[in-house]
């Protein structure tokens, strides 16, 4: 079969080319190995070659999903394999050990093509915090692909890797989704190990699926859920993931939270976003108004706990045991030394936004404060799941801005997480889907608008059901973007 | 004035494996043998909690009859040091696994979970960071489960310390959750030493003594603590909060650091891990497998048993010295406990010591074959100071009391015509204290006495000795 074929093949179709004996796995691999060396998107760190990409994994597993290829985020620790987290401290480090989702693909007989770009350790919504230079949105060139899983993001829709990983912290893996015209997934917290994934903001990380279709996101789902004896706060998800096959959407009800899309929103995505709407009322989904009174917080609330948690998650590196060390003979300058050539300038901000927050006699007025409010936002999705099925908002309030747009203004590049922050705070899963084009607001060509769904914790199945319910009628066609290849 | 003492103690737990990984634990291992990404915190790493830790923790609560947590939470201590890789220690913090406890006469504040940090070698002559030429880090030690218990202000002078203190090592030693060793690390003590007018109940400006690897050096040290503080506030000085390091060879004190560089640890709760819930059942399996406490032990030694009070104390301190205690008292009912309990903690742990053993579990003598040595006495048919010559044969070579009496003509002199022809034979021998204890000076008796024994080589009876000898001089 043609090569083009393949690279046009969603990674279930893939799958099932090979286990039908259509191509071979050698072939799959080789194609895509091919690909992802010819990255111009600056979507991977680092590429794999073909014994790399298959160290480690069962190649006679019978998985649904052997012989497909995927990529990973660089925040994934790798045996042997480079593993940055797009940061400078850790130029050089190649961890001793594999993180447990990458470890579960390989079991399932995947093959790594290579390690994605993302912002330092995950800290930004455009890729462009990594140290090693942005990724770029494969739509437009000159215009970032989200973050923090940005090189994920680039890649799948560049048609660089069939599928990828990624982690999301406040929106990492639905937001550069959403740019980038494909599906990101952010599993309930706790459905997927967090062991090996490096550490941003513990009690909000999650890994997930960043796919060309819903499919594919159930698909690789399944495959990385599940308790971990290594991460004590892993549950799994009862009962598994299966694909899924809802065509209409009957009986089910969705709420919009009049509160948090008042503000800041492009007019095109808001368009885009009531076309869906009425798309779901076309597949006999009822759509009604619901209250997330405190979720137009959650960006307060998240920019005080996650620095908070990565200031000590991010105290480690301190130039003692791996990465880069200043030669510096005194214990105090040699670790000051090393982190300040090591950290980027937003890692740095966070450090020390989280520092303050914890100090003794700030404690209260910030941290406790915000694990208020983030836990008004839980009771807050309580009540709304207790009205509606599902909460659905845009993903995004803007389309992909332009490299640079936003860099001198975090306070605006926060705002890029306004939607999606409310349910990392809230620990429950949430998909974006490719929803339509929307030119950006200060013109230009247009942009892929993602739609972002919500569930109640583990509600990942009917979640994908809904999700593919309405990919179908939507019909965004999936394909590589404009300026992929 | 009056000085007002509280303890903090580090236990190290004898668990198999690290606190939060799978390391083994070891002591005195090749440096870094030991490790793993989880220890070494390597980016990525999860912790997880050892079970058999928390186990050990509710032991401990449960012999310090403690208030367990229902669901007790671990924090981040965050501080940046090469012995801790991840840069925060986890701990507990605002709710300690357990609380509100008692040993003694002392009421014990809190008791928590945490890690031990990794252990640090400066090379070079100051023996201290700064100034060495390098420092090395063994990561063996680091992520060693640790209780960390803390006692209220209860305590008033360094010997109750040190008394208090080896009855909570005892105490923790017959759970068999720590080695308790001082020296190796695996029991640590700080104290926090104040003083206030008698009387007063408010606290004085306290000074913490830090790192102390013996109780005798702790008593010392807080001794020489409370009498500088003493000295200072008479002389209108004011004491200054810091941390003091006692020299037990020079007896000084040496400030380590000062109040001003106080660390903020920004406490913060572990994200990584989830509350530690105890079941109802753990709690009542802990209470209920306690062994038999050394501060029971003691008082039923002491008021059942008759045991007098500094062989009951030394007996219960020790596992293995009451079992053998236990084990003489059991071979022979006729054995009054009192005189068992002596021959124990008196003549066989002098004998053991002087021939270079320190327990009684790997010595030739049994509890059966020193039940019938004191049996021997008890029925006057050794005297005791030949017993004392069985003893060290039974030290040395193993053997049945009975048997080496025999063998070594060691059995009393019951004869009393033989008795008295040495008694005779010895005043002939002797006249100058014989005529001394004829004229009325009782004290010349002795060497009469002693005559005698050497003589008997020991087999005669002392008391019998000096009846006949009286009766043959105050005629
Ligand atoms: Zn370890």
């Amino acid at each position: 079969m043609p090569d083009s074929d393949l690279k046009a093949a969603t990674a279930a179709e893939t799958a099932a080319l090979i286990r039908r004996g259509e191509v071979s796995a050698g072939e799959c691999l080789s194609t895509w190995l091919e690909q992802a060396s010819a990255d111009e998107l600056n979507a991977y760190l680092w590429t794999a070659d073909e014994a790399a990409a298959l160290d480690g994994v069962d190649q006679n597993s019978k998985s649904p999903v052997t012989g497909v290829p995927v990529a990973i985020k660089d925040i994934f620790c790798t045996r042997g394999v480079p593993t940055t987290a797009a940061s400078k401290i850790l130029e050089g480090y190649r961890p001793p050990y594999t993180a447990t989702a990458v470890r579960r693909l390989a079991a399932a007989g995947m093959p790594m093509l290579g390690k994605t770009n993302m912002d330092e350790f995950a800290m930004g919504s455009s890729n462009e915090n990594s140290a090693y230079g942005p990724a770029l949105n494969p739509w437009d060139r000159k215009r970032v692909p989200g973050g923090s899983s940005g090189g994920s993001a680039a890649a799948v829709a560049g048609g660089l890797a069939p599928w990828a990983l990624g982690t999301d912290t406040g929106g990492s893996i639905r937001q550069p989704a959403a740019l980038c015209g494909i599906v990101g997934l952010k599993p309930t917290y706790g459905s997927v190990s967090r062991y090996g994934m490096i550490a941003f903001a513990s009690s909000l990380d999650q890994c997930g699926p960043l796919t060309r279709d819903v499919t594919d996101a159930a698909l690789l789902l399944s495959q990385i859920e599940g308790r971990d004896e290594m991460d004590s706060t892993s549950t799994g998800i009862e009962g598994g993931i299966s694909l899924p096959s809802a065509i209409g959407l009957e009986g089910l009800s969705f709420g919009i939270p009049v509160d948090l899309l008042g503000e800041g929103m492009d007019p095109g995505v808001r368009a885009v976003f009531d076309q869906t709407v009425s798309t779901i009322e076309g597949l006999g989904g009822s759509v009604r108004e619901v209250r997330l009174a405190h979720a137009s917080h959650g960006i307060s609330a998240y920019y005080v706990l996650a620095p908070a948690e990565a200031s000590t998650n991010l105290s480690r590196y301190d130039g003692v045991r791996y990465g880069i060390r200043d030669s510096n003979r005194d214990l105090a300058s040699m670790y000051e030394i090393t982190r300040g050539d090591g950290f980027g300038a937003e890692v740095k901000r966070r450090i020390m936004l989280g520092t303050y927050a914890l100090s003794s006699g700030y404690y209260d007025a910030y941290y406790g404060r915000a694990q208020r409010v983030r836990t008004m936002i839980v009771r807050d999705f309580d009540a709304a799941f207790g009205q509606v099925d599902f909460v659905i908002t845009p993903t995004s309030p803007s389309v992909a801005f332009g490299l640079g747009e936003k860099t001198l203004d975090p306070l605006t590049m926060y705002m890029s997480d306004l939607f999606t922050v409310p349910m990392s705070l809230a620990g429950v899963p949430a998909i974006s889907i490719p929803s339509g084009m929307a030119s950006p607001e200060g013109g230009g060509e247009k942009m892929p608008v993602g739609f972002q769904i919500a569930a109640p914790a583990f509600g990942e199945q009917g979640l994908l059901e809904a999700a593919f319910a309405l990919e179908a009628a939507l019909g965004f066609d999936g394909s590589i973007g404009r300026e992929g290849r | 004035m009056e000085a007002v003492i509280g303890l903090e103690i580090h236990v190290q737990l004898s668990t198999q494996t690290k606190m939060f990984c799978g390391c083994r634990l070891s002591f005195g291992d090749e440096p870094n043998t030991h490790t793993c990404p989880v220890c070494l915190a390597h980016p990525g790493v999860l912790p997880v909690p050892n079970k058999k830790a928390i186990d050990y923790a509710l032991l401990i609560a449960a012999a310090l009859e403690c208030e367990v947590a229902p669901r007790s939470i671990f924090h981040r201590k965050n501080y940046f040091y090469p012995d801790n890789p991840k840069a925060y220690q986890i701990s507990q913090f605002d709710i300690p696994i357990a609380i509100n406890g008692r040993l003694g006469d002392v009421r014990i504040h809190r008791a928590h979970l945490e890690e031990d940090a990794a252990k640090m070698i400066h090379v070079g002559e100051s023996g201290r960071i700064q100034g060495s030429d390098a420092s090395l880090v063994d990561f063996n030690r680091g992520g060693t489960p640790l209780v960390e218990i803390v006692t209220e202000p209860d305590l008033k002078s360094g010997a109750q310390v040190r008394e208090w203190g080896q009855l909570l090592r005892a105490t923790i030693k017959q759970l068999g959750v720590s080695n308790v060793n001082m020296e190796e690390g695996s029991l640590r003590c700080d104290a926090n030493v104040s003083i206030r007018p008698v009387g007063s109940d408010v606290l004085g400006t306290k000074t913490e003594m830090k790192n102390m690897n013996s109780f005798r050096f702790i008593e010392r040290g807080i001794e020489a603590e409370i009498e500088r503080q003493k000295q200072l506030v008479a002389s209108g000085g004011r004491v200054v909060q810091e941390t003091l390091h006692y020299d037990p060879t020079s007896g000084e004190l040496h400030s380590l650091r000062s109040k001003e560089e106080a660390h903020d640890y920004r406490y913060l709760p572990e994200p990584d891990l989830v509350p530690i819930a105890p079941s109802e059942q753990m709690i009542t399996s802990a209470r209920e497998s306690l062994p038999e406490l050394p501060a029971a032990k003691a008082s039923r030694y002491r008021d059942q048993l008759g045991v007098q009070d500094a062989a009951a104390l030394l007996l219960s301190f020790e596992t293995e010295w009451a079992e053998f205690f236990e084990g003489v008292v059991a071979a022979d009912d006729s054995i009054e406990p009192r005189v068992a309990a002596n021959w124990v903690t008196g003549e066989l742990a002098a004998e053991l010591r002087k021939q270079g053993d320190e327990a009684p579990s790997g010595s030739r003598v049994t509890p059966a074959s020193l039940a019938v040595l004191v049996g021997l006495v008890a029925s006057k048919r050794v005297s005791h100071s030949a017993a004392k010559n069985v003893l060290e044969i039974m030290v040395a070579e193993g053997g049945e009391a009975l048997e080496i009496v025999k063998e070594q003509g060691l059995e009393q002199i019951s004869d009393s015509g033989e008795l008295e022809a040495m008694v005779e034979a010895a005043i002939e021998a002797n006249p100058k204290p014989a005529e001394q204890v004829r004229s009325g000076n009782d004290k010349a008796i002795g060497a009469l006495v002693g005559a005698v024994m050497k003589q008997s080589k020991g087999r005669a009876d002392g008391g019998e000795v000096t009846r006949l000898l009286k009766e043959k001089l105050s005629g």
